[in-house]
């Protein structure tokens, strides 16, 4: 009870960094207790721009997900707006009227867009870019051919139109000024950057004031000032922000623009601190991320009772985020009295950059096209260091200021204290220490021990470049491949660790890779099921609790819950007895819908979970067992008539299919596998679309492999030529363990093949001929474990049989 | 929680642990989870999103992942976790002498959709 408990208003960037940094601190201290009038965790404001462009969605960019603050005893309240402050009961109050205790106050609520007070401004249609809501409302208009207008040309309204561009819409902004972004670029650049966005299709009014918004019901039209009309089912409004004061002012705490703060954060009342952009600090309000990340830190560690020197201001650069548009702006740029620039310019290359000298310091520095060198200018303004003996190199970055032999050299010539990312301010000394000490070994987990790039990004590249300079760049692992969210580690890394740290079961691959979830999710539970599978044959007993519904219940679940029965049908092969025994299955159970499905077999849909057993246990009677078509594993092999039958047919590749099919039913693999057998060139069997397939020929056996017909259409790639059935059966073998051992869960042959590359594949299966055999009798050996039908097993053998009936009826 | 009647609905064994069997009333189907460290949870077995059958999906911690669009509800709260909203209604559970009892007095009134 002796905790003091602090109430945070304002769930939003700064109002948790803060907390971070304080449970860094000190753990203890408070009880702690959010308000976030959004629905929702804290997420990555900056990078609605990526969600709105399609480009990420929003669980991409959740910072803090609910078991964060669960983990940390934070008592999120998100949906809940506090509405005012009794500064002298020392408590805040919801929009329900609830009070609230706090002895300590933080204030962290952000900014409200600005909307114009033009006619109009309240149709339905016409939205803000602030937040999840405004992106999920833009989206739903974005709808290809409808008509978008942006009310602003600075970053926002860049960044919405670039958004709704890339979703289709015809986009046109409305800006104030001549110049686009003129608070962060010179006229040069703002010209370079209003081209490249023309470019891609965006239309410009510049020098334009809005007069109203026309609609009946919704939004029709923008009209400007001059008279122009122009035609809108969507208007954005991103003409700039102001800081939420409402609930300080109305409290009498003293405002300006912003809450006024002193340089520890500390409001005029001594128990309410306030961080981000609501606050004014020394007459600034800020609107970029780097300068609230230092507050929340001398914020944090005030509320923690140490004694640190005040904030004392942010040097800021600002980067739009527009993919395929560099552009970096940091410093005085206007130039002017006392001042010189340099300028350097390639027309052809779509290159600018502006450097401005003041006194033998570097002062300001606009790059439009190549923006490498930015955080290396950033840090050169920042510390006022001189600059005269490098004056001639200077617009040639840091390379060639520094122009030690090699390469990175960028990155080699920074001093320690460099600051790589700047919205967090992390130099080059921390990200080097925390790669040594704590071995990581990819842009992820440099992210998350050290938030670089962490917020807007743009310094991913460098990040990359520090970390293959400190460990080698072989050793560096790709970014974004962290298994899911409970982990840092990559899918390759965790399969490494389960074969060299001999882990056996799921809870001890998470215990030694410190999973940050007690038990996984539904992303990585499977994923570690299936390494362990693969890993450990026979030996690891497959966890029926970590696999998909389908793949547990050997049916496929449907929209409104019941399942899908597809049983085998060898090859595509059938007969009287197996239709008829399928026909009297259909009539038994009342199966309202049967199909013939694209993978040559029959579907029965709509089968209730209680009747599965049954179902299956009439098939079985009749021979027919699961044909997986629930499987992260063997699906189909589709096969043509071939020459038995067909006058072209060059080999029997309806045998050759059954064959292939008898080999690798049952097992399990990364992703689904189908395959295919055409009895000559004509391909009837599809063989191209296919996992791993066989195209007949005289000669003997084309095989080809990593085609995939679905969501994204790849051809396959020839593999080789082979002469026997038997040769076929081996590599196909040999192909389905390469790939089950070293391709990440959910990735088709078709990603798989194109990530490693056919070279590798050929000299893997083709070339060495001793490790194709012995990856193929690893397969058959892996394969003795699971050519059991598991609608059998089930039926006979009662394996999971309670699972499928009901636990009790109440009738009531 | 006014649950005053305690309907007996089998024993904890009898639900697969990180798993779930189902309880069919005339109201719906009630969903019954074991966790992973042998807590019993009820919930409607219908997922706010669309309806989808929690029972049948994936169980880590105190949540489960939607078999349909994997939606992650909490089954202590019914809640969706964010960026989704919704909730689904939660049932009390008591656990006399390894007998599990629901109080399906808890239920909402059946909807009529
Ligand atoms: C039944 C069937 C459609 C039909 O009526 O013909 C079907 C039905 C489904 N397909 Fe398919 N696919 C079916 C043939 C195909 C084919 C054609 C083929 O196999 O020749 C393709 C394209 C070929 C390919 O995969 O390369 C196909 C590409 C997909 C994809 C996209 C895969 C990809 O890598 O992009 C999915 C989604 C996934 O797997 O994640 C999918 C997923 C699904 C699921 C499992 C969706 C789901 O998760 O619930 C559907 C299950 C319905 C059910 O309950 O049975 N289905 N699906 C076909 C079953 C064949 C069989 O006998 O097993
Ligand atoms: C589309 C977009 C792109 C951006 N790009 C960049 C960029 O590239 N680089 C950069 O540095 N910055 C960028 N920014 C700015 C950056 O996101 C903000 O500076 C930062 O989020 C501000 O943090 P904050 O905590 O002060 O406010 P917020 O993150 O807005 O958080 C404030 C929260 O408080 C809540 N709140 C307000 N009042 C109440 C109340 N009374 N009760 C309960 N809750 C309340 C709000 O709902 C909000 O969730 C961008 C912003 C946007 C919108
Ligand atoms: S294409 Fe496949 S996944 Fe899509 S609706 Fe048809 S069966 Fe379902
Ligand atoms: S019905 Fe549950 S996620 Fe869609």
């Amino acid at each position: 009870m002796d905790r003091k408990r602090l109430v945070v208003v304002g769930n939003g960037m700064a109002g948790v960094r803060t907390l971070e940094e304080l449970l860094a601190l000190a753990p203890d201290r408070y009880d702690i207790r959010v308000f976030g009038a959004e629905p929702r965790v804290n997420y990555n404001r900056i990078m609605l721009s990526p969600v709105l462009a399609g480009e990420k969605s929003f669980a991409d960019i959740v910072l803090n997900d609910a078991d964060w603050y669960e983990a940390n005893g934070i008592d999120l309240r998100s949906g809940v707006r506090i509405v005012r402050l009794d500064r002298d009961a020392r408590q805040v109050i919801t929009a329900d009227g609830g009070r609230v205790d706090y002895d300590v106050l933080l204030l962290a609520t952000g900014s409200r867009p600005v909307m114009l007070p033009v006619p109009g401004a309240g149709l339905p249609g016409v939205v803000s870019f602030r937040d999840a809501d405004d992106v999920a409302a833009m989206i739903l208009a974005a709808t290809p051919g409808s008509r978008g207008v942006v009310i602003g040309g600075g970053l926002l309204g860049l960044e919405a139109a670039n958004g709704l561009k890339a979703r289709g819409m015809a986009v046109t902004v409305v800006h104030l000024m001549d110049t686009l972004m003129e608070r962060q670029l010179d006229g040069v650049a703002g010209t370079l950057l209003k081209e490249a966005l023309e470019a891609r299709g965006i239309g410009f009014h510049m020098q334009a004031a809005t007069e109203a918004i026309l609609g009946q019901d919704r939004v029709e039209a923008v009209l400007l000032r001059d008279g122009t009309r122009i035609p809108a089912d969507l208007v954005v409004m991103a003409a700039g922000i102001r800081p939420d004061i409402t609930l300080a002012a109305d409290a009498a705490l003293p405002c300006g623009r912003g809450v006024r703060v002193d340089d520890w954060m500390r409001t005029g009342d001594p128990s309410i601190f306030a961080v981000g952009e609501c606050v004014e600090h020394r007459g600034l309000c800020h609107g970029l991320v780097a300068p609230l990340f230092d507050m929340a830190k001398v914020c944090a560690a005030t509320l923690a009772g140490r004694d640190v020197p005040g904030y004392a201001g942010t040097a800021q650069a600002t980067r739009l985020k527009v993919t395929g548009i560099d552009l970096f702006s940091a410093g005085e740029f206007a130039g002017g009295e006392g001042t010189d620039d340099i300028v350097y310019r390639d027309v052809g290359a779509g290159i600018y950059k502006r450097l401005v000298v003041r006194d033998g310091t570097l002062a300001g520095a606009v790059l439009f096209g190549e923006t490498g060198d930015g955080a290396w200018y950033f840090d050169r303004i920042r510390s006022g260091a001189d600059i005269t003996s490098l004056r001639d190199r200077l617009i040639f970055g840091a390379t060639a200021a520094a122009a030690p032999p090699g390469g990175g050299a960028a990155i080699a010539g920074m001093p320690d204290d460099a600051q790589i990312c700047g919205c967090n301010g992390v130099s080059k000394g921390a990200i080097v220490a925390a790669i040594r000490e704590k071995r990581l070994t990819s842009v992820d987990e440099v992210r998350l021990h050290t938030k670089a790039s962490a917020s807007c990004g743009q310094c991913a590249g460098l990040v990359r470049d520090l970390l293959a300079a400190t460990v080698g760049t072989d050793a560096v692992v790709e970014a974004s491949t962290a298994l899911c969210s409970c982990t840092a580690h990559s899918h390759d890394h965790v399969r490494e660790a389960i074969v060299r740290q001999g882990l056996k079961s799921i809870p001890e691959v998470m215990r030694a890779l410190d999973w940050s979830t007690g038990e996984g999710c539904a992303k990585c539970r499977p994923a570690l099921n299936y390494y362990l599978l693969c890993a450990w044959p026979g030996d690891y007993a497959d966890h029926q609790p970590s696999r998909f519904v389908n793949e547990r219940l050997h049916a496929n679940i449907q929209r409104d819950g019941t399942y899908s029965v597809v049983p085998r049908l060898w090859g595509g092969l059938t007969n009287a007895r197996e239709l008829r025994a399928i026909a009297n299955v259909v009539d038994r159970f009342h199966i309202p819908a049967v199909k013939v499905t694209g993978g040559q077999r029959i579907d029965l849909l709509g089968v209730h979970k209680e009747d599965l057993p049954a179902v299956w246990s009439d098939l079985n009677a009749a021979g027919l067992v699961s044909g997986h078509a629930y499987a992260k594993g063997l699906r189909t092999v589709k096969t043509c008539v071939g020459k038995e039958w067909c006058r072209f047919g060059t080999q029997d590749s309806t045998r050759l299919g059954v064959a292939l099919e008898r080999m690798t039913w049952g097992c399990s693999t990364p992703h689904k596998v189908k395959m295919a057998v055409s009895g000559c060139p004509r391909n009837c069997a599809e063989a191209a679309i296919k996992d791993f397939a066989v195209v007949c020929v005289d000669a003997g056996y084309d095989l080809v492999v990593g085609g995939n017909g679905g969501t994204e259409l790849r051809a396959a790639d020839p593999l080789c030529r082979v002469t026997t059935e038997a040769e076929v059966l081996e590599y196909c073998g040999a192909f389905l363990q390469i790939y089950r051992e070293e391709a990440r869960y959910l990735e088709r042959t078709a990603a798989w093949v194109a990530r490693v590359g056919i070279e590798t594949v050929r000299q893997r299966v083709v070339a060495d001929g001793e490790g194709r055999r012995a990856a193929h009798s690893r397969f058959l050996h892996s394969q003795t474990f699971c050519q059991d039908d598991p609608w059998a097993d089930r039926v006979s053998r009662g394996v999971d049989a309670p699972e499928f009936s009901i636990l009790r009826e109440v009738v009531r | 929680m006014m649950a005053a009647e305690w309907i007996e609905i089998g024993r904890a064994e009898d639900i697969p642990v990180q798993g779930a069997r189902i309880v069919r009333t005339g109201r719906g189907d009630i969903a019954l989870f074991r966790t992973g460290d042998g807590r019993i949870l009820a919930l409607l077995n219908r997922c706010p999103h669309r309806g989808g059958p929690l029972s049948e999906g994936i169980v880590h911690g105190t949540r489960v992942t939607c078999p349909l669009h994997n939606w992650v509800i909490d089954l202590e709260t019914g809640a969706a976790q964010a960026p989704d909203r919704g909730c689904t209604p939660v049932l009390p559970v008591r656990v006399d002498g390894g007998i599990l009892r629901l109080g399906l007095s808890a239920l909402p009134e059946p909807d009529h959709d």
